[in-house]
């Protein structure tokens, strides 16, 4: 059940783009205003929640210790689950997870594991036999657009929040000692969502922009500025390759700016 | 090795529980009406380390259509944990217990709505529990109700929910996680208050004698009587009058 | 007799408002003698009548009432409408096309379309049927130009305001051609979306603080203030160019 766009806030919509203007007056270029709430959720190891304007993402994080795959022996594991919560807006259904979760979970993954934030090598207890294993579940608590943008600051909020057990290898068994430490996060990815309507790129769309939007266009760049994930996505739209090298070079200035918001230097 | 001394102690010789309160003491809760902004009506609580979002969609058109009622709408409600809620992280899928608990829930809070008046449409209720700390089901209710009220959704009364049971021989009210996974029994009761008070949830843990469960049950209607009085501050909280403003 | 509350005081779910002889108005409900509060609201007792203005309400339609919806979807009888209400609303396509011409399905989008906005009336509704629509009278149809809002439903009179004051205020100010949906949806359209903007806060504000007195008041102010501020703005703007 999609929300249908009033053919006259279309109209509103797409006139206002043609003179660079937005709904909510911002710029194209601008982000809403973001709050985030490191550590809401005691119980979990790591937690987030953001608010991106009224869009609201809580990630929460999970460790356990379990094997490695087979083919990474010495890797720890990460693993990304998304649930876009019929709370969230009454188009979300509850039920298991539909392609939108699945695409957000796994564009998320990407952005964190591409840039490799996560130092998964100093994630092994024995090799081959024990890691710990890192559970990011991504949870949409409202949806007024960029979901993408909004769940990744989350999961690197919530991964630079997590403290997880100092487990140990005690003759062959894995013991908790005493005290916590920090995940080795390494990087700090950071995603920029872009829409197309009317022949224009807009940052960080809201949920009506993204009903009447062509496509589209997320990226996530790492610290040093280099793409580490990319999903066009969001409609049947195209781009043309100017348009994304556009998007790249402004993008990555833009996540320079977005970065200095989640990781105090 | 003496079992006692392996067992950690609930209740401290005065009387004090581990969480420093008295037997008779509820954990704090605060409660927050109106706080998501794509659901007709939401609210959020925090109870001890609880904490829980509900959201109301409706009265709207029933999906499937063949479950819509000729004669009053349908209540839906769905109780669900998070995965990160719990100490061992929890499967998003749902589980027996959730499936039970989104039943009761929803059979609590039916006596109060004004199903009749809205035939054929169906009232959504979801209940997403982000942490989990013992009597989930009590402040999902409580919580669930305030929703329902910001959805401007009529009702008899707000219902409130809330536990009391027994651990280590001592009678107590509101169980946190460890006295609900180490004690005798655990009681949530859910109560409706007008017109007639009225018992619209009741389950146990446990095992009790017939005069302790009717100790305890009244322990636990003192708990929703001090419940109800936060529930109807909240809803009027949104209402805060004006300061006076400084230029005209 | 006794009645429990302050005239204008908010009340919740189950607040015991009067017993006695009382009527039961809107958002009360009767046991015995008692009368009880079924939503958040502000009592009011007019005559014999305890009623709630409720704060927080859904739209429940009402034969005559006019009314703005969105078409949602095109099926062999008409237009389903979604006008806000516990029920989707039907347009039947005979109150638009000619009793004798039978439409194909795909005639219906040359009047309406999936995503038009429409003014609309409500001519039927009981308990056992959805709402039934029409356009045939004047002022009634497709949308074309403005900005649509949504407000809660039970704040359309205070909009409208005694003898219509409030509302004649706002399109004065504004120079907006303003309608008022029952269902708590307007279209404001003006000569610029400025116009449109500022009727918009207007509206809003009364939504928001209908519950608090002197609203009147705080709404002219506002108007004062801002168009003030334009007014001194033009005049640095002409004493520069001097």
């Amino acid at each position: 059940m999609s929300e249908i766009v009033a053919k006259v806030k279309q109209k509103q919509i797409e006139q206002l783009i043609t003179n660079d203007k937005r709904l909510d007056d911002r710029g194209l270029t601008d982000y809403r205003e973001m709050q985030i709430e490191p550590g809401l959720i005691e119980k979990a190891e790591g937690s987030a929640l953001v608010k991106l304007g009224k869009t609201e993402v809580l990630v929460g994080i999970k460790v356990e210790v379990g094997e490695p795959f087979p083919d990474t022996p010495e890797e720890g594991v990460l693993t990304v689950n998304a649930e876009l919560l019929p709370l969230a807006s009454p188009s979300f259904e509850p039920g298991p997870p539909d392609e939108n979760s699945i695409e957000l979970a796994r564009v998320v993954d990407r952005s964190i594991r591409e840039s490799k934030a996560i130092a998964v090598e100093e994630l092994v207890l024995e090799a081959g036999k024990k890691v710990i294993v890192v559970f990011i579940d991504v949870y949409v608590l409202n949806h007024d657009g960029n979901l993408i943008d909004a769940s990744v600051t989350a999961g690197l909020a919530a991964l630079l929040n997590a403290k997880i057990p100092n487990y140990v290898v005690e003759e062959g068994e894995v013991k908790k000692k005493t005290g916590y430490k920090q995940l080795p996060i390494k990087n700090y990815p950071i995603a920029v969502t872009f829409a197309k309507i009317n022949g224009k790129l807009v940052v960080d769309p809201l949920l009506e922009e993204e009903q009447v939007m062509d496509a589209r266009l997320t990226m996530t760049f790492d610290k040093d500025g280099n793409i580490c994930a990319i999903q066009k996505g969001g409609g049947s739209g195209s781009f043309t390759s100017q348009q994304i090298s556009e998007a790249a070079k402004l993008g990555q200035q833009i996540s320079t700016e977005r970065r200095k918001l989640v990781v105090k230097e | 090795m003496p079992k006692a001394q392996e067992k950690q102690k609930l209740i401290d010789k005065e009387g004090k529980r581990i969480d420093g309160r008295q037997l008779d003491e509820l954990r704090p809760v605060k409660l927050e009406v109106g706080v998501l902004s794509s659901a007709d009506g939401s609210a959020y609580i925090e109870w001890g380390k609880n904490k829980i979002l509900a959201a109301v969609f409706g009265p709207r058109e029933a999906h499937p259509k063949h479950l819509s009622l000729p004669d009053r709408a349908l209540l839906q409600c769905r109780y669900h944990m998070a995965p990160f809620s719990v100490e061992e992280r929890k499967s998003p899928a749902p589980s027996r217990r959730e499936v039970e608990l989104s039943k009761v829930i929803r059979q609590a809070l039916e006596p109060a709505v004004f199903l009749e008046y809205y035939p054929r449409s169906s009232i959504d209720l979801f209940i997403e529990v982000l942490q989990a700390d013992g009597g989930t089901r009590c402040a999902s209710l409580t919580v669930a109700a305030l929703a329902l009220a910001d959805a401007g959704i009529p009702m008899k009364d707000l219902v409130v929910a809330c536990a009391a049971g027994k651990a280590e021989g001592k009678l107590i009210l509101d169980l946190s996680d460890s006295e609900d996974k180490l004690g005798e029994a655990d009681v949530p009761v859910a109560l409706m208050s007008t017109p007639q008070e009225a018992i619209t949830l009741l389950q146990m843990d446990g095992t009790l004698s017939v005069e302790e469960f009717e100790q305890v049950v009244s322990m636990a209607l003192n708990g929703c009587r001090q419940i109800y009085k936060l529930q109807k501050e909240a809803l009027k909280a949104k209402y805060v009058p004006l300061k006076e403003e400084t230029e005209g | 007799m006794p009645v429990f509350f302050e005239k204008r005081e908010i009340v919740t779910p189950g607040d015991l408002i009067a017993e006695g002889d009382y009527l039961a108005g809107e958002n009360t409900y009767r046991d015995g003698e008692k009368l009880f509060a079924t939503r958040v609201g502000l009592v009011d007792l007019i005559d014999k009548t305890v009623m709630i203005v409720a704060l927080r309400a859904f739209y429940a339609p009402r034969v005559g009432d006019t009314i703005i919806g969105k078409v949602v979807e095109l099926t062999i009888a008409g237009w389903l409408v979604d006008i806000k209400a516990p029920q989707p609303a039907m347009l039947r396509a005979s109150d638009v096309f000619e009793r004798s011409f039978k439409p194909q399905r795909d005639d219906l989008p040359t009047v309406f379309d999936i995503g038009d906005m429409v003014i609309t009336k409500v001519i039927a509704y009981d308990r056992t049927r959805d709402p039934q629509l029409t356009v045939r009278e004047p002022g009634l149809g497709k949308i074309t130009r403005g900005q649509i809002m949504e407000i809660t439903p039970t704040k359309i009179p205070r909009v409208i305001g005694k003898k219509g004051s409030m509302i004649s205020m706002i399109k004065d100010n504004t120079g907006c051609h303003i309608v008022l949906g029952q269902n708590g949806i307007i279209l404001v359209s003006g000569k610029s979306p400025e116009n449109e903007q500022l009727a918009m806060m207007a509206i809003r504000k009364i939504d928001e603080e209908s519950h608090i007195s002197g609203l009147t008041d705080r709404v002219t102010q506002m108007f004062k203030k801002i168009k003030g501020s334009e007014k001194s703005a033009e005049g640095t703007r002409e004493t520069e160019t001097n």
